[in-house]
């Protein structure tokens, strides 16, 4: 829309799924919520906070409350920025895109479906019909570094998603990079030292040397630009302090959950 | 197209609307409403802000077609025959108004936050009211006409 307030583009036809009610909710189906594309954020705060908190609290970081109101998850992902404040959760959370078609409906995993900036694996017929995402099976965490609270596109951001079922670590990087990213390297790093140590039995303070090195592995998978609303060192080194600190907040919640 | 709404409590249309001109442009130039006010085009300063079937949306990035059939609340829908409104009252006497482009943005979100939150805290307030910009006042005298409001609208 603000492309055509700019007359940047005029498209030759709108096409307005805003009053269909389908998209517009929500279906729990074999542990994950399957979000329709026409969710708010605002219902997303409101109303999925227990179940999936990193999409949640990212949600929450989106615009202003009027924005909020307006936009969804589906818009998020179709857009493609690589600062999309969605997408860092729906990495970190093994989220899956339904596209669907004349053609049929097809699953994308979520980290096939960026596939450079504002371009994804949607083909031109395809639209967004919802994101299945995993219910959350251990704490959560999502940072997001901004020049105020309110109104900002993430200068660089991160989430963090512990499955203590499993015993999986999912990460996310936003806008560090031509799409948004996982770091594997990091995940497959601290899985190893948490196993290795009994931490997931346990759930006791991580080692702050294993922390130090998970949050260089997370900065070192990213790849950061300067542009207007960041320099590529200062990304590098906000996701270094994000890592740690959403980290230790995800796990003093496992350690406080832990069954006694 | 034609684009028919409810606005103000009143069904008004509009003819010969192009499908991708915002309401905030069918608003204003279509039906003279120019309360509503058009500062940046893109979400960013709520100087648009109005009442799209209760919620609270930037008129500046709905398109006009989308409007079909909702009902749309602005500025000028908010004072009655007795006079203004209590929020439009306390931004006057608090002094909150100074060139007073983001003021019916403001008045409109205010509105809808006391009527959400009655009695709201002054990190409510703000946050309730982050996607309104003012560049004149500073915002300390708007939170101070938030909370006279409240106070005036909770005594009745």
């Amino acid at each position: 829309m603000v492309e055509v307030n700019f007359a940047e583009r005029r498209p030759p036809a709108l096409l307005d799924l805003s009053h269909l009610s389908e998209p517009k909710g929500w279906q729990h189906r074999n542990g994950t919520v399957e979000l329709g594309a026409g969710v708010t954020y605002t219902r997303i705060v409101n109303e999925l906070g227990a179940e999936l908190p990193a999409l949640a609290i990212a949600s929450r970081t989106v615009g202003s409350p009027q924005i909020r109101n307006r936009g969804t998850v589906g818009g998020n992902l179709a857009t493609a920025s690589p600062a999309g404040d969605a997408h860092p959760p729906l990495l970190a959370t093994g989220a899956t895109v339904r596209a669907e078609s004349m053609r049929g409906v097809r699953d994308i995993p979520v980290g096939e479906f960026f596939l450079g900036p504002k371009r994804s694996a949607l083909e031109p017929d395809e639209l967004i019909r919802s994101v299945s995402v995993p219910t959350a099976r251990g704490p959560q965490q999502f940072s997001k570094v901004g020049t105020r609270n309110a109104m900002v596109i993430a200068v660089v951001s991160f989430a963090i998603a512990l499955d203590l079922g499993r015993r999986s670590i999912g990460t996310g990087i936003g806008s560090a990079g031509p799409i948004p990213l996982e770091a594997t390297e990091a995940s497959d790093y601290l899985h190893a030292e948490l196993t290795e140590g009994g931490y997931w039995e346990e759930r006791r303070a991580i080692p702050p040397g294993v922390i130090d090195r998970f949050s260089e592995m997370v900065a070192s998978a990213a790849d950061p630009i300067d542009d207007v609303r960041g320099a590529a060192r200062y990304r590098t080194h906000a996701l270094r302090v994000m890592s740690r600190r959403t980290l230790t907040w995800a796990w003093e919640s496992a350690g406080e959950g832990r069954p006694a | 197209m034609i684009v028919e709404f409810t606005v103000n409590g009143r069904l008004r249309s509009a003819e010969n609307v192009w499908p991708g001109e915002s309401l905030l442009y069918v608003l204003r130039e279509r039906m003279g409403l120019w309360g509503t006010k058009n500062a940046c085009e893109q979400g960013e300063c709520g100087s648009c802000t109005v009442y799209m079937d209760g919620e609270l949306v930037c008129a500046c990035l709905v398109a006009g077609g989308q409007a079909d059939g909702t009902e749309i609340i602005t500025v000028e829908g908010l004072s009655g025959e007795d006079g203004l409104h209590p929020i439009q009252q306390a931004y006057i006497t608090e002094g909150a108004v100074q060139c007073g482009f983001c003021t019916p943005g403001l008045v409109i979100a205010t509105h809808q936050l006391l009527h959400a939150n009655p009695d709201p805290s002054e990190d409510e307030i703000r946050e309730a009211l982050a996607g309104n910009l003012c560049r004149c006042t500073g915002y300390e005298k708007i939170i101070s006409a938030v909370r006279v409001a409240a106070t005036e609208m909770a005594a009745g």
